[in-house]
């Protein structure tokens, strides 16, 4: 194998290449050339590292150095002074509360995360399985298979802990429990890779930038079920996750790690991708289930569940991209050590999509538990530009915000619901003063409106009244009445509908409502915005 | 049915067959390469494919991604998920619209651009952010920036 002298990663996640990754990348390539150095350093293409904000991102091994906000002016100077030189250009390097950080761990946005689900975003190609494969992809679906029965591995993750990442938070290994004492011929593992909380791209960046990690934990599924065929259902939206994981598909079957027989033994085991449409309905189990059959993505009555009656009416797992990428992890190094992180209930970490009015918005990986003033102002850098905090929206359009007065609240499964939030897939959406707590109630329930499937009535038109009432309050119009009323048609809405899209889709008004009712008050008794940001057509 | 249409759907049932269950793959590959699903292809999908068109109609309207009309020669996608709409997705999509003097969703009397919002493109680290066709997403964009990308277009 041929060694070099200099590991350039240069992020080609899509956030850095929108923010012009490819052009610096082009110019390095070119620089290398001019000075002769293509066979010292090479440069390896990666997922994202999750300071998206800064990109375009370069990480320059053995040392560790990382500079931002790259353009291709930076290439020269970068080859001549640090490639060949040895010295760090410094203003390229990460600088915050005015000083500068020369690698990347040293930064506190990296400081203060656990990264076991992200563990190889940013640092290896994910086009290239030999690269995961070297990192100790595989090595577990290769322990299970050959050392351990379907029933020890359930009983690892049991024991470990590891509940759904998905939303709903659902012991992972009862699931698979469940679904393995069913008697089937057929059974089905689905990955969940729909990710419709808009402001989220937790899954994005793991699929991107490990894909085998992915597949991996679905064939670990497969073999503690029993089942030989996976489904990946993934958004549209999502171009390169799905060049990436068919690569990444190829490449294992080429290896030998999907497919008949898998590294001689005699368990099968193939993944097929499936597109999404753009309905937000669809991240819902039962409706996924319907749009993989390539049906209209309407939920269905739940029971049977999908362990017991799935996909083609067969005994279907489902699981959520991070909830799969954290299987191999467990499988390789324990349930004890997943359970040294995070907390008695809520083990192990979770990724949040840390964005919104922040210094540093990115992909962010931390235990469970982690109060939220350390992911906001320790990781994210706090609030810019002298503004303050205001709240921290979470579980997106089924979930709440928090308060600045909770703002020490540990991040976890229990603590969240406490306060009217859920922990939610993992988007955690900052926002400041400027923001309208009213305002943002609506921007929620306009997207369950446009969202909803139409199928039951309670979240077709009751959700389509709430909005009504969130309109004559945000132009002025609203009584105090309404605000019961709200409160009243919510609580209905969430006993009645049919699926977990209208039994959580009031939650942000109701959430709203209990922590910020005084902005309401405004709204309504003295017609005013606090934020200024709700055109109130009624003047007092 | 204009006979040029024929082998993108034939293409796409070949790779997916007539199982019923891919329907909505055979409609991804189809509008990939016609860019839209005019109702002569949805005809000759359900023909082949034995679906009934009333099924594949419902299909087809249920799905934000499907359309059944001829698109503009430049779609410009502003995201108006949450993390844009907080760092001013509105404002981005209201100056493209006055500046093409459109509503968001119709197109321009020339038929060259129309723009649509859409929820979340995953890259809410850079928001506000908009794509344009599908592929060019540009990103930290203010009223003013979103006009000059969309006027090397025009
Ligand atoms: C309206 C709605 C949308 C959902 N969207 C998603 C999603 O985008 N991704 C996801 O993994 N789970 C989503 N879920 C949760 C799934 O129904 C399911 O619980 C999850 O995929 C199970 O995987 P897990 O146990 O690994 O979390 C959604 C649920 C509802 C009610
Ligand atoms: S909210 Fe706009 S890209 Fe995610």
């Amino acid at each position: 194998m041929k060694t070099y002298r200099i590991h350039a990663l240069v992020c080609a996640g899509t956030q850095c290449l929108a923010a012009g990754g490819n052009g610096f990348k082009d110019a390095l390539v070119e620089e290398l050339k001019q000075h002769g150095l293509t066979e010292e350093v090479l440069i390896v293409e990666t997922g994202c590292m999750g300071s998206c904000q800064l990109g375009p991102r370069m990480v320059v091994y053995p040392e560790g150095i990382m500079y931002t906000r790259l353009s291709p002016e930076d290439a020269k100077e970068i080859v001549e002074e640090d490639f060949l030189k040895g010295r760090p250009v410094t203003r390229l390097l990460w600088k915050q509360d005015e000083k500068q950080f020369l690698t990347l761990h040293e930064t506190p946005f990296f400081a203060k995360q656990t990264r076991i689900v992200l563990r190889n975003c940013g640092f290896i190609n994910p086009e290239d399985i030999t690269e995961c494969i070297a990192q100790g992809g595989y090595e577990s679906l290769a322990r299970c298979i050959t050392e351990m029965t379907p029933k020890d591995v359930i009983k690892i993750i049991k024991d470990s802990g590891l509940r759904g990442r998905g939303g709903a938070g659902f012991p992972t290994g009862l699931k698979w429990e469940l679904a393995n004492k069913q008697i089937s011929d057929t059974k089905y593992i689905i990955c969940n890779a729909d990710e419709g909380d808009p402001g989220a791209y937790m899954n994005r960046s793991v699929l991107e930038g490990d894909p085998h990690s992915v597949l991996e934990g679905m064939a670990i599924a497969g073999y503690a079920v029993g089942a030989q065929k996976g489904f990946i259902y993934i958004r549209a939206e999502y171009p390169l996750a799905i060049k990436r994981l068919e690569i990444a598909i190829k490449q294992a079957r080429m290896s030998g790690l999907l497919g008949k027989g898998i590294l001689g033994t005699n368990f099968s085991f193939d993944v097929e991708l499936r597109m999404g449409a753009g309905a937000f309905v669809c991240g819902e189990e039962t409706a996924l289930i319907n749009s993989t059959e390539g049906k209209r993505g309407e939920p269905r009555k739940k029971p049977p569940y999908p362990v017991e009656s799935g996909l083609f009416g067969k005994p279907t797992v489902i699981n959520n991209v991070e909830t799969l990428a954290n299987v191999s992890v467990i499988i390789e190094k324990g349930a004890d050590f997943f359970r040294q992180f995070g907390t008695d209930k809520s083990p192990g970490t979770k990724a949040f999509s840390l964005v919104g009015k922040v210094n540093i918005a990115g992909l962010i990986e931390v235990p469970l538990g982690t109060p939220l003033r350390t992911i906001v102002f320790d990781i994210g850098g706090g609030i810019p530009e002298g503004h303050t905090f205001k709240a921290a929206q979470t579980g997106g359009p089924s979930g709440g915000v928090i308060p600045a007065k909770h703002l020490d609240i540990p991040m976890d499964y229990e603590n969240l619901p406490q306060l009217g939030a859920i922990m939610g897939s993992g988007g955690l959406i900052v926002m400041d003063e400027t923001s309208c707590m009213v305002d943002v109630a609506k921007f929620f329930l306009k997207f369950t409106v446009d969202e909803s499937c139409g199928k039951c009535v309670p979240c077709r038109e009751g959700t389509r009244q709430m909005l009504n009432i969130l309109e004559k309050i945000t132009s002025g119009l609203g009584t105090m009445e309404d605000l019961d009323l709200l409160e009243k048609l919510g609580n209905v809405i969430k006993q009645t509908s049919l699926c977990g899209l209208g039994q959580t889709a009031p939650n942000p008004v109701l959430s709203t409502l209990r922590h910020f009712r005084d902005e309401y008050i405004a709204h309504v008794k003295d017609k005013v915005c606090p934020a200024n940001v709700c055109s109130m057509k009624a003047k007092k | 049915m204009e006979s040029e249409k024929i082998p993108a759907v034939d293409k796409e049932i070949r790779k997916w067959g007539t199982k019923h269950e891919s329907l909505i793959q055979v409609l991804h590959g189809t509008q990939e390469s016609l860019g839209y699903l005019p109702e002569e292809v949805l005809t000759y999908i359900a023909k082949k494919m034995n679906v009934s068109l009333s099924k594949i109609y419902g299909v087809v309207t249920f799905y934000n991604f499907f359309k059944l009309t001829k698109d503009a020669e430049h779609v410009i996608t502003t995201c108006l998920g949450t993390a844009c709409y907080v760092k001013g997705g509105e404002a981005i999509l209201n100056a493209l619209c006055n500046r093409l003097d459109i509503k968001p969703n119709e197109i321009t009397k020339d038929g060259r651009f129309t723009v649509r919002t859409v929820r979340c493109v995953g890259c809410c680290g850079f928001a506000p952010v908009m794509v344009v066709d599908g592929k060019d997403i540009h990103g930290k964009l203010t009223p003013e920036t979103a006009i000059d990308i969309l006027e090397k277009y025009m």
